[in-house]
């Protein structure tokens, strides 16, 4: 993950607290979401960055995951997201995030 | 008034193992003295015949078709078949064609190479067929000594082959950064590599004294401390390949920049402004090895080892040539949104609906043809695939393709993306070669040139762009309005008749 | 799951991008702090 957005992430996670902050992904594919949901749950697997080192344990979804899709207002959803569910490797992405969830 | 013509496009690389270095990824990790991933990238590199027979390489000069490629077996950088350097669009150029051309493309005197790597150069360009009206002058070398001196006092950049010192990039200035020796390299980077594209449509015919107007698109800014981005690489390229009629200016729009610049330059040809515009791209430094770092973690190659350039000549209407139908403009304007339903919308259907066209009815779909073996390491997925993919899903959407058709829509309308990921560079143009020839050759009779970028990056807003047209079959020669053939036979027949009535009479 | 919460979203060029996660998130009741859009071409 970009190393300007990890140091971005762990100040806000400083201000709100770790239990307030919720991370929602938007990759196009699985494993690179995968590694994002690490860095912000268990800390940065490539040891670059700010948050090497550092297990914040953020909740973190995928956009195109039934959790998120079941809170959020389905017009907008269709009208946002809608069409990318037919496109980006939804089942897969799903499968990868849920590795990083206890 | 009659459409304009693409009537040539051409493709190049640049092979420069030693300016990866350079790159943004690079540039980062040497910061942080990061010396595993370098350990890395040292083994990563390609050999230019490996660089050369890279079956993407081969189709973006244009020795295989993107059809071909899509044949050929992934990954594609293992066991790639053998393939020539130059292809019927274009040239790979090796490192040291390369640096004698940058030396070639100084006119500030910045570039300094030795006399060893002047000795190795010159009879180089002297062999190549585009680039032997460049000489490099050996008095004015300058000794590897020298340079060490300006290099440690960071006053220079350094050029290497396989690691050892044949020249420098001077920096143009003490204090203004905008002229330092980094921005002095990536900038005659992109003229350098704009002067081989440019040249290599020379090779295709192209007459390039003729060109009237030079629209340079690529991503880097050129200027000092009073004018960052005061531009006009375009007439610098020009200055360098005998557009001696041509005037010019530089036009930017990250990665959509080449698909504005088409329909820009098809506007001032249709318009009358000027009958010949050319349209070229230099490469991009930064991009160098940018996603080098999770290519070497899966044990691949370092496939972001080229520069790449490109250029395009659009002029009046020849008759034969594919037209670009700026009747049909898919823009993203200001007020569109940038969720991808809106954006795939606003630059495919609703163009088309507006001219009573539908998705279905365009043969070949151009969008961002980057090359997905470098981008799916690097967590992009298949940038030209999602495309494609959202294309057919929006003509299931509007009732003009059957979802069980999705994928072969994709697979008949789509291709395999070719294009190294040097930003603008993919941007919708690698086809304009092979589909152009595609539609010459009966095969098509239409494409869409899709450009989409990024302007967030720039944090200036948080937009996102787009823009598209379609180059489709020449109708052929349009008699000029008020005239028509079959018209005025049937009066001449008519008044024939009439006289010959009255001489009866 | 989101209501109330301080929302971090990192948006993907090609996948989904920022705002159109943002207007998702928004309808749920997050409080957006930070939104990006990730680009590796």
């Amino acid at each position: 993950m970009d190393l300007e957005n990890q140091k971005r992430i762990k100040d806000l996670a400083e201000t709100h607290g770790n239990e307030n902050v919720v991370v929602v992904l938007g990759g196009a594919e699985a494993e690179a979401s995968g590694l994002a949901a690490e860095t912000v749950t268990a800390g940065d697997p490539t040891f670059a960055g700010p948050l090497a080192g550092v297990q914040l344990g953020l909740s973190v979804y995928h956009i195109t995951e039934e959790a998120v899709k079941e809170v959020v207002n389905s017009d907008v959803y269709e009208e946002q997201v809608g069409m990318m569910e037919m496109v980006l490797p939804v089942e897969e992405i799903a499968s990868e995030m849920s590795q990083f969830r206890g | 008034m009659s459409f304009a013509v693409v009537k040539a496009a051409s493709y190049t690389l640049a092979h420069t193992p030693d300016f990866i270095p350079f790159g943004s990824t690079p540039t980062t990790a040497k910061a942080r003295d990061d010396q595993e991933y370098f350990a890395a990238l040292k083994n990563g590199l390609r050999s230019f015949d490996d660089v050369v027979n890279y079956p993407p390489n081969q189709c973006y000069v244009g020795n295989i078709t993107p059809h071909q490629l899509g044949e050929v077996a992934q990954p594609w950088y293992q066991d790639a078949a053998a393939g020539e350097r130059t292809g019927r669009y274009g040239d790979i150029m090796p490192q040291v064609e390369f640096y004698a051309l940058l030396k070639a493309s100084d006119a500030f005197d910045l570039v300094a190479l030795t006399p060893e790597f002047i000795e190795v150069a010159n009879p180089k360009l002297a062999a190549h067929p585009l680039l032997k009206r460049y000489t490099l002058d050996a008095s004015k070398a300058m000794a590897a000594t020298d340079m060490h001196a300006m290099l440690e006092a960071h006053k220079a950049e350094p050029l290497k082959m396989d690691g050892e010192l044949v020249g420098i990039v001077k920096q143009a200035h003490d204090e203004d950064e905008n002229l330092s020796a980094h921005i002095m390299l990536e900038n005659l980077t992109v003229k350098a590599t704009g002067v081989h594209a440019a040249l290599c449509l020379e090779a295709q015919g192209v007459d390039l004294s003729e060109v009237e107007y030079i629209i340079e698109c690529s991503e880097e800014a050129c200027g000092d401390i009073n004018q960052r981005g005061g531009g006009n690489f375009a007439k610098a390229i020009g200055e360098m390949i005998g557009c001696a009629s041509a005037t010019g200016s530089d036009l930017r729009g990250f990665c959509a920049a080449p698909a504005h610049s088409l329909i820009h330059a098809a506007a001032l040809v249709k318009g009358g402004a000027f009958k010949s515009v050319l349209v070229v791209a230099g490469g991009a430094v930064a991009k160098l090895g940018m996603n080098s770092r999770e290519h070497l973690a899966k044990d691949m190659p370092v496939l972001e080892d080229c520069l790449a350039g490109f250029a395009f000549l659009v002029t009046e209407n020849d008759g034969v040539s594919p037209i670009v139908n700026t009747d049909i403009i898919g823009r993203l304007n200001v007020g569109a949104g940038s969720s991808p339903q809106a954006v795939t919308s606003a630059l495919v259907s609703e163009p088309l609906n507006a001219v009573g066209r539908k998705i279905t009815d365009i043969d070949r779909y151009s969008a961002e043809m980057q090359n997905p073996e470098i981008t799916k390491p690097a967590g992009a997925g298949d940038v030209p695939e999602a495309n494609f993919k959202m294309i057919a899903a929006l003509a299931v959407k509007e009732g003009q393709l059957e979802r069980k058709d999705l994928l072969s829509f994709v697979k008949n309308h789509g291709m395999p993306g070719f294009a190294l990921t040097q930003g603008h560079i993919p941007s919708g143009v690698p086809y304009l070669g092979h589909g152009r020839d595609a539609i010459m050759n009966g095969e098509i009779n239409s494409f869409m040139v899709i450009g989409k970028g990024s302007l967030f990056l720039g944090r200036m807003t948080n937009l996102f762009d787009g823009i598209s047209t379609v180059v489709e079959k020449n109708p052929g020669v349009q008699e000029a309005a008020g005239f028509d053939k079959d018209e005025a036979r049937r009066l001449v027949a008519q008044a024939m008749q009439d006289v010959a009535a009255r001489l009866a009479e | 799951m989101l209501k109330d919460k301080k929302v971090v979203i990192l948006g993907d060029r090609d996948g989904v991008p920022g705002p159109a996660i943002e207007e998702c998130v928004k309808t749920a009741g997050a409080d957006v702090v930070f939104s990006t859009t990730e680009c590796f071409v």
